[in-house]
């Protein structure tokens, strides 16, 4: 690490909340104007800016020093999270400048992850809004305790001290509520910069400071961990004799000969050094980034936590956590997902919403997927256990990402809050007879064929004609057709993209315990979504699963129209129906893709035989 | 006693997890190196978030030939002393088309020697991640950039497509044939970039020292005579005057500034005082307003 000195100062990171309405940008503008940062030809520039965009004012347009992209000037609207940097005599400070309104409360979750302190803006005129509690609350849900409360526009209500005082009583009642442990408010009139960075002549009844001092004096802790606490990024090995473990702290401190834990697990060792690139350290604290070496070998990789072993993290596959949506696509329960915490990332499925938070009111709602920009409160299950904290204690160990496994968008941020505790109570019972014997006494390899196509296609047909086959030859088989099911164990589902999901979900744990009871499974589903499919495939072992592509035309499917369905379907006595009114996506690399048009089923089963029997009675 | 880091030791630690995180989740990284101070903060940091270990990031210099002489001398001079490969990639067909940015204009030359130029080489060695020195202060648009920035097949960068960033957690993940752009320095600013330098005491190219050096006058800029394929206009004429560049990239198109400071201290206190803005001197970045936004859809860096 680099040493301290004069120039190395003090950074404060703090969001701006309030929407264009509030003046937001201007009061930005104004105070990097106040501070002295902003350089003469941008002042140039700005004052060309202002007067292209207000041919009938003189003064300077602040608000154009913050809109950066294209789209956004043209909307006037700040879409985008910005990063601001500025420096005063005392501190460094970097803002991020995000949205107020409702549709990018994305945007602010993500600029409130890397704030220690709120700015809110209200609009003097109008006082508490419902988007000032909404702003307040996402603050307080991404762990922001502090806030500066700015109340603007101040020469619009004529410096009235009644108004300031009845707006700063009312937030200060807010706050409480939402869990804002500090609040300091401040009356300002950003156009004019009165109180920004210099007191104002107008308001001579405020003699607290400025907007400038209370961030430069601002006392803040960020979140963090007492517990020592690192997840490894990069295992660092150069050559035989040198194995660190590269990462940055998260929680408390280490120091060397302390005795730590590898979690997930047991495995503990002592620190034997502390490396950085400018010498050893005798002992490191959060946020620094180094290496740390143990004194003895201990199986340690990317995405595991060295902890402190007298205090150790919790381990856990099952939480409540808070979730906050961000994807295009709704949040569907059950669907899979990847999920980043720390340096790990897993397979996570949310397994139900417990209720979704009307994020302007707080009021708890019922619901059954999440839209974009919604918060809901969920039970998320995971592959396999991780270590972890809870957000409030430690918010690297508690703080995560959903990632779609289709698109690889980033589709959610959450905060994990504890886990449940079926983790800890429901243990996995090992068995003495495995899938191998049980498939070794049939003289077979378990293999689950997975149908998908239309309706209407040819599934069950063609894996009706195949099991008679494989059955013939003396396989041990079983077919899983999607409608036989949907009469006994998914009676309870319907045809909505939730149920479907769920539909597939539980169609694929028993085709995953039929495979390894030894058998050859022979699964019928439309399976409409790529993601569940591969849910299906990531339950089974390499070369397990065969996707089973039957590729028959929409148009051809309606001809034969077996069911009746699609007639009723187009007639709009059904919805929800594949191919019609609800997507199918397409596979795009299955084992088999069977173009069932213009082949005799017979040579098509000869096929799909040939692909299974030589392994099948190997 | 648990005390609170500088600024500095923040923002390099911050630094050092993103490189960290970029060599364990790529398949093949690689540091754009462009020999200006950012580059030399970059290459301190990629040593020092492996050490002991050899950086596993080899450095890619995107050579447009129209460099100062010193700083191709200062790179060779680098790569020479460092245990870091160092790749140069010419754009053959554009040096075969003699691109040059005093005839064909500055945007031309950028477009063909710079991001075609990045986009070959880039392609060529099937590099998925390039780490650059890109800094979110330098311009507006910048502002909004991520630390992990997506390109698509065609390096393009969509605006809408950006994936949101929250804590240090980065989502890596990308299809087959795209790309990420990644900013360890996205939250440094030019006054800690130099104070950094002093403070680690990080070589840097001489030309941001001051010197006599023989300049011409042209468009309002100071533009540095810095071999013979300068041609002269009618009415100019080379001086030699006490300047210094605050960036550095094609000499025809870096404006000098006048200057006496000649060490990093005198420059960080001529910084202190100045009311002008970094990239002032860039001959590319003038007008229109949003063109840097336009150059990185195309797939400027």
């Amino acid at each position: 690490m680099a040493a301290p000195s004069s120039s190395n100062r003090e950074l404060l990171r703090f969001i701006t909340c309030g929407s264009v309405d509030d003046g937001k940008s201007t009061l930005l503008g104004r105070l990097l104007y106040d501070a002295g940062m902003l350089p003469d030809d941008q002042i140039e520039a700005l004052r060309r800016d202002s007067r292209r965009i207000h041919p009938e004012s003189d003064a300077l347009d602040f608000s154009l020093l913050m809109d950066g992209l294209d789209a956004e000037r043209q909307q006037g609207i700040t879409i985008d999270v910005a990063y601001r940097y500025f420096h005063s005599a005392r501190r460094n400070f970097v803002v991020a400048d995000c949205p107020g309104h409702e549709q990018y409360t994305r945007n602010m979750a993500t600029g409130a992850s890397h704030a220690d302190l709120a700015v809110v803006l209200v609009d003097a005129r109008k006082g508490l809004l419902v988007q000032t509690r909404r702003h307040t609350y996402i603050c307080a849900l991404l762990g922001i305790r502090k806030v500066i409360l700015a109340v603007n526009k101040m020469d619009l209500v004529d410096y009235s001290r009644d108004i300031y005082e009845s707006i700063r009583s009312a937030y200060a009642e807010l706050a409480v509520q939402l869990g804002i442990s500090e609040v300091s408010p401040l009356p300002v009139a950003a156009l004019w910069g009165d109180n920004v960075g210099a007191h104002s002549l107008g308001m001579p009844w405020y003699s607290g400071s400025t907007l400038l001092e209370l961030l430069e004096t601002a006392e803040v802790r960020p979140m963090e961990g007492a517990d020592f606490r690192m997840p490894v990024q990069w295992v660092n090995r150069p050559d035989q004799s040198f194995r660190g473990y590269a990462g940055t702290i998260c929680g408390g401190r280490v120091r060397t000969g302390d005795e730590i834990v590898v979690q997930p697990g047991t495995h503990r060792a002592r620190i034997a050094r502390i490396v950085t690139a400018d010498g050893d350290l005798n002992e490191a604290g959060v946020g620094q980034a180094v290496t740390l070496t143990l004194d003895r070998e201990v199986d340690v990789s990317r995405g595991e936590v060295l902890a402190d072993a007298a205090r150790p993290a919790q381990e856990a596959d099952q939480f409540a956590a808070h979730v906050i949506w961000m994807g295009d696509e709704p949040l569907l329960p059950n669907r899979g997902y990847w999920m980043k915490v720390g340096s790990r990332t897993v397979n996570a499925r949310v397994t139900s919403i417990k209720y979704k938070v009307d994020v302007n009111t707080q009021a708890k709602l019922a619901a059954h997927r999440l839209e974009l920009n919604e918060v809901g409160y969920c039970n998320i299950d995971l592959d396999q256990s991780i270590a972890f904290e809870a957000y409030a204690t430690n918010p690297i160990l508690g703080g995560f990402i959903l990632v779609d496994r289709q698109s690889y968008a980033t589709v959610a941020c959450g905060m994990l809050d504890f886990s449940l505790r079926r983790a800890t109570s429901v243990h996995w019972q090992h068995l003495d007879v495995d899938k191998r014997m049980r498939a070794q006494s049939k003289g077979q390899l378990p293999r689950c064929l997975w149908f998908t196509g239309l309706s209407g296609a040819g599934k069950s047909t063609i894996a009706n004609l195949l099991e008679r086959r494989l059955s013939a030859l003396g396989c041990h088989t079983y077919l899983l057709d999607g409608d036989n099911v949907r009469h006994g164990l998914n009676r309870d589902l319907g045809f909505t993209p939730e149920a479907r999901v769920e539909n597939v979900r539980r169609v694929a744990e028993v085709a995953h315990l039929m495979v390894d009871a030894g058998l050859i499974v022979l699964v019928c589903v439309i399976s409409p979504f790529r993601s569940e499919r591969e849910f299906a495939r990531g339950l089974f072992g390499d070369g397990e699963f065969l996707e089973v592509f039957v590729d028959t035309p929409l148009e051809e499917c309606e001809r034969r129209d077996p069911k009746g369905l699609y007639r009723k379907a187009r007639a709009g006595e059904i919805s929800n129906f594949t191919g019609i009114d609800s997507p199918y996506e397409t596979p795009e690399s299955p084992e088999i893709h069977l173009k069932a048009q213009g082949v005799s089923l017979e040579a098509i089963v000869d096929e799909l035989a040939a692909r299974v029997l030589p392994s099948a009675v190997g | 006693m648990n005390q609170r880091p500088g600024h500095l030791d923040e923002l390099e630690a911050e630094s050092i997890h993103i490189l960290r995180e970029v060599a364990a989740s790529f398949q093949k990284p690689v540091m754009l190196y462009s020999i200006g101070k950012d580059s030399s903060v970059l290459l301190h940091l990629l040593r020092k978030a492996f050490y002991p270990a050899r950086p596993p990031i080899p450095l890619l210099h995107v050579d447009t030939t129209w460099k100062f002489r010193e700083m191709i001398a200062f790179r060779d001079q680098v790569a020479a002393a460092i245990d870091v490969r160092l790749l140069v990639h010419v754009n053959k067909d554009g040096l075969r088309q003699g691109i040059s940015p005093l005839v064909h204009g500055s945007t031309m030359h950028t477009d063909i020697m710079k991001t075609a130029a990045l986009k070959q080489a880039l392609n060529k060695h099937g590099f998925d991640a390039a780490v650059g020195g890109a800094r979110r202060d330098e311009e507006k648009s910048r502002a909004k950039e991520r630390v992990f920035s997506f390109r698509s097949i065609q390096h393009r960068w969509d605006p809408k497509r950006q994936r949101p960033e929250l804590w240090n957690l980065y989502n890596t993940h990308i299809h087959k044939g795209e790309n990420v752009r990644v900013f360890p320095l996205s939250n440094w600013t030019e006054m800690d970039v130099w104070q950094y330098i002093q403070l680690e005491c990080i070589p840097v190219v001489p030309l941001y020292f001051a010197k006599e050096r023989p300049v011409v006058e042209r468009d309002g800029a100071l533009i540095m005579v810095d071999d013979d394929r300068f041609v002269l206009r009618e009415g100019e004429r080379v001086e030699r005057r006490m300047v210094r560049f605050r960036t550095l990239g094609c000499y025809p198109l870096t404006g000098a500034i006048e200057s006496c400071a000649s060490t990093v201290g005198e420059i960080i206190a001529e910084m202190a005082a100045s009311r002008s803005s970094e990239r002032q001197g860039r001959v590319i970045d003038h007008d229109p307003s949003a063109s840097m936004e336009q150059k990185k859809q195309e797939g400027y860096f």
